[in-house]
């Protein structure tokens, strides 16, 4: 009868393309860092990080997404895993104040970030007003998108306050405004297949409108 | 994903060296396009070396009056960097048009050069492509090839580049500036730095192994009206059917560079001759040898139809 370890290292060996989720446990003890591992064997590598506000450091498979960090790591599930290729934003967080997709990027290429996720905004008892806002206007409905909509809209709010201009923005050297087109534009990349859309605009306009 | 070493470098020279060490390893910078492909075993380098360390994240004035953007830029700060929306407008707009807020603020200036085509059949493991796997096929031709080339384009691929930045780029005569692992530095013009397919699909561009982008020059601003025009299938977030980026001066001459149509961004400086006489014949000249399909046959029209509303904006 093999041990759990076994059959992980044999399922791990089988399954190159399944990611990197279940190796921190037992590679901790494994061959010393200092000599290259063979190729096509999994290499861990250390990263230390901020999440939400707390100093996070984690022995790491080097194929380990951010997002898969997060989840399986920190077990911070608030980021969804929607495509895991950067074509939904389900799992959009914010490094160091700026919005990206966190599928699409490995936890070994940040160290020393600070990083966001919706779990860092607010919590059941204590809304942010972006979450509230979302509530209020019915932003959602199954509520997948929702983590990935609120980071991104809190982030595109401050690109807006940077004079970031977008794609809609008549004129590029004008301070970009806070309109339902530009909302729209800047919120392309996060998808919502309930089709809330017309009420995440209303949830974002009210926030960015009381930032003003 | 398969299984690979990373490391961090400090210098560009060091990042150079350390690929020509390792022939079976990527640079790696955003990593957006990169990732997505290493997810699906298209790309499947045994080591990363992750350049993000470099300093190469600056846009600085050269000595004849032109910005050079270094490698590192993200996509978001050269669009919004107050020179590159004054005097290069055409650039902001190209880079605005192009994924999303996410992917932008990843996204760095030598990556997007690099990334790879989105052909349907580039990304499908199960079906033949030469540019994939050399030699295996082309599924494209005779497949769904709406999205595809209608010029360049070869018996082996008929894939497009997918950026808009680079095109606008090629309109602007930018500089791809390297650095090999022997320390040896060249400047690329952008219209040498793209490849046609010909029989060699898989062979994107004429970097060596192992050299490293540094940094895009561009010439003294050219002044003119700038538009960068993209038709797609959704009004956001979707690649170029086909896309014109223009700088047209008062007296009617400028600079036309298509994208969503070629293998590379697509210029032809003589076509520009015809600019004064409208979209119809400067079209016609830009295109002349089109191979479309069956599919992908309305991008001539509009190409045409796109130039017509791009020289009616820059003229009013």
């Amino acid at each position: 009868m093999p041990t759990p370890e076994q059959l992980n290292l044999n399922r791990r060996a089988l399954m190159v393309a399944a990611g990197a989720c279940a190796t921190m446990p037992i590679m901790s003890g494994g061959a010393p860092r200092a000599q290259p591992a063979p190729v096509g064997q999994p290499v861990n590598s250390r990263v230390s990080f901020t999440v939400n506000g707390e100093a996070r450091s984690l022995e790491l498979d080097t194929r380990t997404t951010l997002l898969d960090a997060l989840r399986e790591h920190l077990h911070l599930t608030g980021t969804k895993k929607g495509c895991d290729h950067g074509q939904c934003g389900a799992c959009t967080v914010m490094v160091d104040g700026q919005r990206i997709n966190s599928c699409l990027t490995l936890a070994v290429m940040h160290p020393n970030a600070s990083v966001t996720t919706i779990e860092g905004l607010g919590n059941p008892d204590r809304l942010h007003p972006m979450q509230a806002a979302f509530v209020k206007h019915d932003g959602f409905q199954c509520g997948y998108c929702t983590p990935g909509q609120i980071c991104s809209s809190l982030a595109m709010l401050d690109e807006i306050k940077a004079g970031i201009p977008s794609h809609v923005s008549s004129d590029l050297n004008a301070a970009p405004q806070l309109s339902e087109a530009e909302i729209r534009e800047r919120l392309s990349g996060n998808i919502c297949r309930c089709g809330a859309y017309s009420n995440i605009v209303e949830a974002v306009s009210e926030v960015g409108g009381r930032q003003g | 994903m398969k299984a690979f070493s990373f490391e961090r470098v400090d210098s560009p020279a060091a990042a150079a060296a350390a690929a020509s060490a390792r022939p079976d390893a990527k640079f790696i910078a955003g990593g957006t396009n990169l990732l997505d492909l290493m997810k699906l075993q298209i790309e499947t380098p045994a080591h990363l070396i992750d350049v993000n360390g470099l300093k190469l994240d600056q846009i600085e004035p050269t000595d004849d009056g032109g910005l050079r953007i270094g490698a590192l830029v993200r996509n978001t700060a050269l669009a919004a960097d107050e020179r590159v929306r004054r005097d290069y407008a055409v650039l902001s707009r190209a880079l605005l048009a192009g994924a999303s807020g996410q992917l932008r603020n990843r996204a760095t200036t030598a990556g997007n050069l690099l990334q790879r085509t989105r052909c349907p059949y580039f990304y499908d493991t199960a079906q033949p492509c030469n540019k994939r796997e050399p030699g295996s096929g082309c599924s494209a031709i005779g497949g769904f090839s709406r999205q595809l080339a209608v010029i360049g384009s070869s018996e082996a691929c008929i894939a497009t580049h997918p950026s808009d930045m680079a095109v606008a780029m090629r309109a602007l005569d930018a500089k791809v500036e390297t650095v090999k692992p022997d320390g040896a530095k060249r400047a690329i013009p952008i219209a040498d730095f793209h490849r046609l397919p010909g029989d060699t699909p898989h062979i994107e561009t004429v970097l060596e192994p192992a050299e490293l982008i540094t940094a895009v020059t561009l010439p003294k601003p050219a002044g003119g009206k700038h538009v960068y025009r993209k038709v797609r299938d959704r009004a956001s977030y979707a690649f170029a059917l086909v896309s014109v980026a223009a700088v047209i001066q008062r007296d009617g001459s400028g600079h036309i560079a298509l994208g969503g149509v070629a293998h590379k961004p697509w210029r032809r400086e003589a076509a520009e001759g015809e600019l004064p006489r409208g979209a119809k014949p400067t079209a016609a000249a830009l295109l002349e040898g089109a191979k479309p399909t069956h599919d992908n046959a309305f991008k001539l029209n509009l190409v045409e139809r796109t130039l017509g509303a791009v020289l009616a904006e820059a003229r009013g």
